[in-house]
């Protein structure tokens, strides 16, 4: 019941210019509770659009979009969000970024206090609380974004290319504390990538994405991520039935590249 | 004192950096990369050295190097300048400074206008033949004169004695000039000349412990002689002035002179007088013909050879001076770098360099002087407290008509003269703050009142600024709206309103501060608004999804994420306000420091102008310190995000 079910959504932009640009066309999709779904695509197939839909950033030309069966029409609290590079208040510590959402309803002081502390720790940020977030390094900041959006326990957590501004290595061990994290909390996550290998390692289910209209161009249900939460990362990324995967999504999108470029000539 | 001590220490310290320097440099010669950071960081000395040249030259072009090491310099310059000024007169009749003899000169000059005059009537078309002849008749008589004067053979017996007897004088005076014990003065003479050195003060601003009174009248070099070598020039002077008043009254008229000129204006009158009204052109020629006969009449015009004898002696008593001057000679070339001390009149004063750039210490005793609350500038001190009672503001805050609306009348007087107090004149007397509570100190004075100007331009227009500038940022219709409304007036400069804004608001503090609330109130729009959309849209959509309504979003997102612009903005408005002010005081105004310099300049007070140039320096270095600290310490994050 606590699903997350979008039906025929359009969403149509009209450039200064004039244009129209068919961002999304027809999407049809259900998400179940729990479910750890990675978005995939190239530029411009309408992946943020779909998150922005989702997180009620912007409404939708025509179609629907509920969350357990409630319409989204606006930006909600059961809707958290962990954007790419961050977008951390630098104005305020790690503890009062990671409180921002209960200091603004209000909560009791203290046990927001405890609440920031256990989230610090899951995150691995103990300790940290009385730092400035313009002093952290990339891969801190992603985890005080995560915290702070966790904090509020939302229903659904929506992630834009959460680990793209990050080196190779943090990557790797964010990736583990997304799935730790998933996992733990049996939340259900929307993840957009640009790397592939992401999108195959974190997602339960993965749509590959087409542009010009943008739509979902196909689906996989993969194991990967359960493998992930037993195994080492690294260790998967061996595994001959992911390097298959890999390849064969990697051409579908060169294809569309491919495919744009020609239009453009 | 302090002058010589400082003077040395300059002096050393700029040789010891040097020398530190040039050590410096050798060891650091293997790391000769242009440009090191780390050869930059260092270089203190280098520091030390350039301003202390600043400060050597400006002690030296200040004359205030003389004023601490010789002190009475000035003094006895003063006298020497009498000495000078006394024989300017007879000096300029003879070639000595000059090219040639007065009377050579004076000579060709009026027969150049004789002719000029002749040349004009000659050809001039208002005057018919008869004229003509007449008045270039006149012209020549005039010019007869000149050989009657120059004729030696006419040079009357007693003229020719009398020039004698002035030669004999100057003769004497040189003679005696150069006993060491001229002018042979008594022991009460000295006594009382000592006493009057006394009473009259040193050179400069001495007089720092004054206790009232203005600072306008302090002297600038004293006249009185105060040491022997100075009362021997200044007894000269005054022996030249009778000299030369006496040459001056000297004549050389003889009779045939005499009987010529009053023939010629006599002549002219009787032609004048004949004249009718349609002939004023005429008449005017004539008049500008006696006027160079006058001329003629009254400079000194002697033959060529006549004077000889005097020149010599005015010649020999100016190098006698001169020996006598010795070393001040030295000190006045040295120390007293481009200007010297001038004496005209009844007093002496400073000429050149050192008018303009007055002596530091100087400027530093004027400065102390100025800052005791009893003197100040304009009777009003430069930043001083007073106690102020509360009932002051009670009655500013509270409205009078508070007391019009309560029933009944104010009290009338009574027919025994006395007046009955009621309970609405009690309320009046409060509401006017017409009582006594208690009384808190208060700042006040020139540079309060400057910095208060600035202050409350600078808050009012924050107050409105800020919260307008933020809501044009994030509406459409805000930014359409008042935009052009602020455009209209922005980019005039705002000194261009200001004697608008002070004719209609007043030349007090109500003009000036709207003047300076006009012009932070568009820089704090600006940077407000520059902040509020230069909000990254992801923060807002993170606080809207972290469940923060659109007041927290302006509150705790967009307002924390303009701070540095604002901050950038008050810092620029600052300096913005802080220069109009200082203008706006020097249109109109009774207090400020503008309104000090103005006032000082009128009066040629440098002293005062470099004191009102300090202040104002050192108070804009203190906002924009202040400010800076303020920065740092609010929006660390600035620049790391």
């Amino acid at each position: 019941m606590s699903d997350l079910v979008s039906q025929n959504l359009n969403m149509i932009f009209k450039t200064p210019k004039g244009e129209t640009v068919h961002a999304l066309k027809d999407l049809n999709f259900t998400l179940k509770r729990g479910e750890l779904l990675t978005v995939l695509g190239p530029s411009g197939c309408g992946k943020t659009t779909l998150l922005n839909i989702t997180a009620g950033f912007i409404r939708p030309t025509s179609g629907t979009i509920t969350l357990n069966d409630k319409e989204i029409d606006g930006p909600g609290v059961e809707r958290g969000m962990v954007f790419q590079q961050g977008a951390l208040f630098e104005w305020l510590t790690v503890a009062e970024n990671v409180n921002f959402g209960l200091r603004m309803k209000k909560k009791d002081p203290i046990e927001t206090q405890k609440k920031v502390d256990e989230w610090l720790e899951i995150v691995g940020l103990k300790g940290f609380g009385n730092t400035p977030t313009y002093q952290l390094s990339g891969g801190m900041q992603q985890r005080v974004a995560l915290a702070r959006c966790l904090i509020n326990d939302p229903d659904l957590i929506l992630m834009d290319e959460p680990l793209g501004a990050l080196d190779a290595l943090t990557r790797e061990k964010m990736q583990s504390l997304v799935l730790k994290i998933w996992k733990e909390t049996g939340k259900t996550i929307i993840l957009i990538t640009h790397s592939v290998e992401e999108a195959l390692l974190l997602g339960e289910r993965l749509y590959v994405m087409a542009p010009r209209p943008g739509r979902i161009h196909k689906e996989y249900n993969l194991p990967f991520a359960s493998m992930g939460l037993k195994q080492d990362l690294r260790e998967i990324k061996k595994d001959k039935d992911f390097s298959a995967k890999r390849e064969e999504i990697l051409e579908m999108i060169w294809n569309m590249e491919e495919e744009i470029m020609g239009k453009e000539n | 004192m302090l002058t010589q001590i400082v003077t040395f220490l300059i002096f050393f310290a700029v040789i010891g950096c040097i020398l530190y320097g040039r050590r410096l440099i050798k060891t650091e010669k293997v790391d000769a990369v242009f440009g090191n950071p780390e050869r930059a960081l260092g270089g203190t000395h280098w520091v030390i050295v350039g301003s202390s040249f600043l400060l050597l030259i400006w002690l030296y072009y200040s004359w205030d190097i003389a004023k601490g090491f010789y002190p009475k310099s000035a003094n006895e310059l003063c006298q020497v300048g009498k000495v000078n000024d006394s024989l300017l007169g007879l000096k300029y009749q003879f070639p000595i400074e000059e090219r040639e003899f007065k009377s050579t000169s004076q000579i060709k000059k009026e027969n150049k206008n004789l002719e000029k005059l002749s040349n004009e009537i000659k050809n001039s078309k208002e005057f018919n033949n008869e004229q003509k002849t007449i008045l270039v008749s006149f012209i020549d008589k005039t010019n007869q004169l000149i050989p009657l004067l120059t004729n030696e053979d006419l040079l009357e017996n007693e003229t020719r004695e009398k020039i004698d007897d002035i030669t004999g004088k100057i003769n004497l005076l040189t003679e005696n000039f150069q006993k060491p014990d001229y002018p042979f003065e008594t022991e009460q003479e000295l006594n009382e000349r000592l006493k009057a050195v006394n009473e009259e003060g040193g050179w400069g601003i001495t007089k720092i412990d004054a206790g009232s009174g203005s600072i306008e009248n302090t002297l600038e070099v004293p006249l009185v002689p105060a040491t022997d070598r100075g009362l021997k020039f200044h007894a000269a002077a005054q022996e030249l002035n009778l000299i030369s008043e006496e040459f001056f009254k000297l004549r050389n008229h003889n009779p045939e002179f005499k009987n010529k000129i009053k023939e010629i204006k006599d002549e002219i009158k009787a032609y004048r007088n004949d004249l009718t009204e349609s002939e004023e052109i005429a008449s005017t020629y004539a008049k500008n013909i006696v006027k160079i006969a006058r001329r003629i009449e009254f400079a000194s015009i002697y033959p060529p050879n006549a004077l000889d004898k005097m020149q010599n002696a005015i010649i020999k008593f100016d190098n006698a001076q001169l020996d006598a001057q010795g070393g001040l000679r030295l000190i006045d070339t040295f120390l007293f770098p481009a200007g010297t001390i001038i004496a005209s009149g009844p007093s002496c004063s400073e000429q050149g360099s050192g008018r303009w750039l007055p002596k530091p210490s100087d400027t530093f005793n004027k400065f102390v002087l100025m800052s005791k609350p009893s003197v100040g500038y304009k009777d009003i001190p430069l930043l001083w407290i007073k106690m102020v009672d509360i009932s002051t503001w009670i009655g500013f805050i509270l409205p009078d008509w508070i007391a019009d609306i309560l029933p009944g009348e104010y009290p009338v007087h009574t027919k025994d003269g006395t007046v009955k107090q009621n309970l609405k004149g009690a309320v009046l007397k409060v509401v006017t703050g017409d009582f006594k509570l208690f009384k808190v100190p208060v700042p006040y004075g020139h540079i309060w009142d400057s910095f208060l100007r600035v202050f409350l331009g600078l808050v009012f227009g924050i107050i409105i600024g800020v919260p307008l500038g933020l809501f044009m940022g994030l509406n459409r219709f805000a930014k359409g709206f008042f935009d052009p409304l602020i455009e209209l007036y922005r980019p005039v400069p705002p000194l261009a309103w200001a004697p608008l804004i002070i004719s209609v608001l007043g030349i007090d503090n109500t003009g000036k501060v709207f003047l300076l609330f006009m012009v932070s109130l568009s820089i704090m729009i600006i940077s407000a608004r520059a902040g509020a959309s230069g909000t990254q849209l992801s923060k807002i959509h993170a606080a809207h999804s972290l469940g923060a309504s659109k007041k927290q979003i302006l509150r705790y997102v967009i307002f924390p994420n303009s701070l540095p612009e604002i901050l950038t903005g008050i810092r620029v408005a600052v300096g913005m306000c802080w220069g109009t002010l200082v203008a706006a005081e020097f249109l109109a105004g009774t207090t400020g420091i503008g309104f000090v310099e103005n006032v000082a300049k009128k009066y040629f007070q440098y002293e005062v102008i470099w004191i009102t140039i300090f202040i104002m320096g050192m108070l804009g270095l203190l906002f924009d310190v202040t400010l800076r600290k303020i920065i740092d310490k609010t929006i660390p994050w600035r620049g790391k995000g």
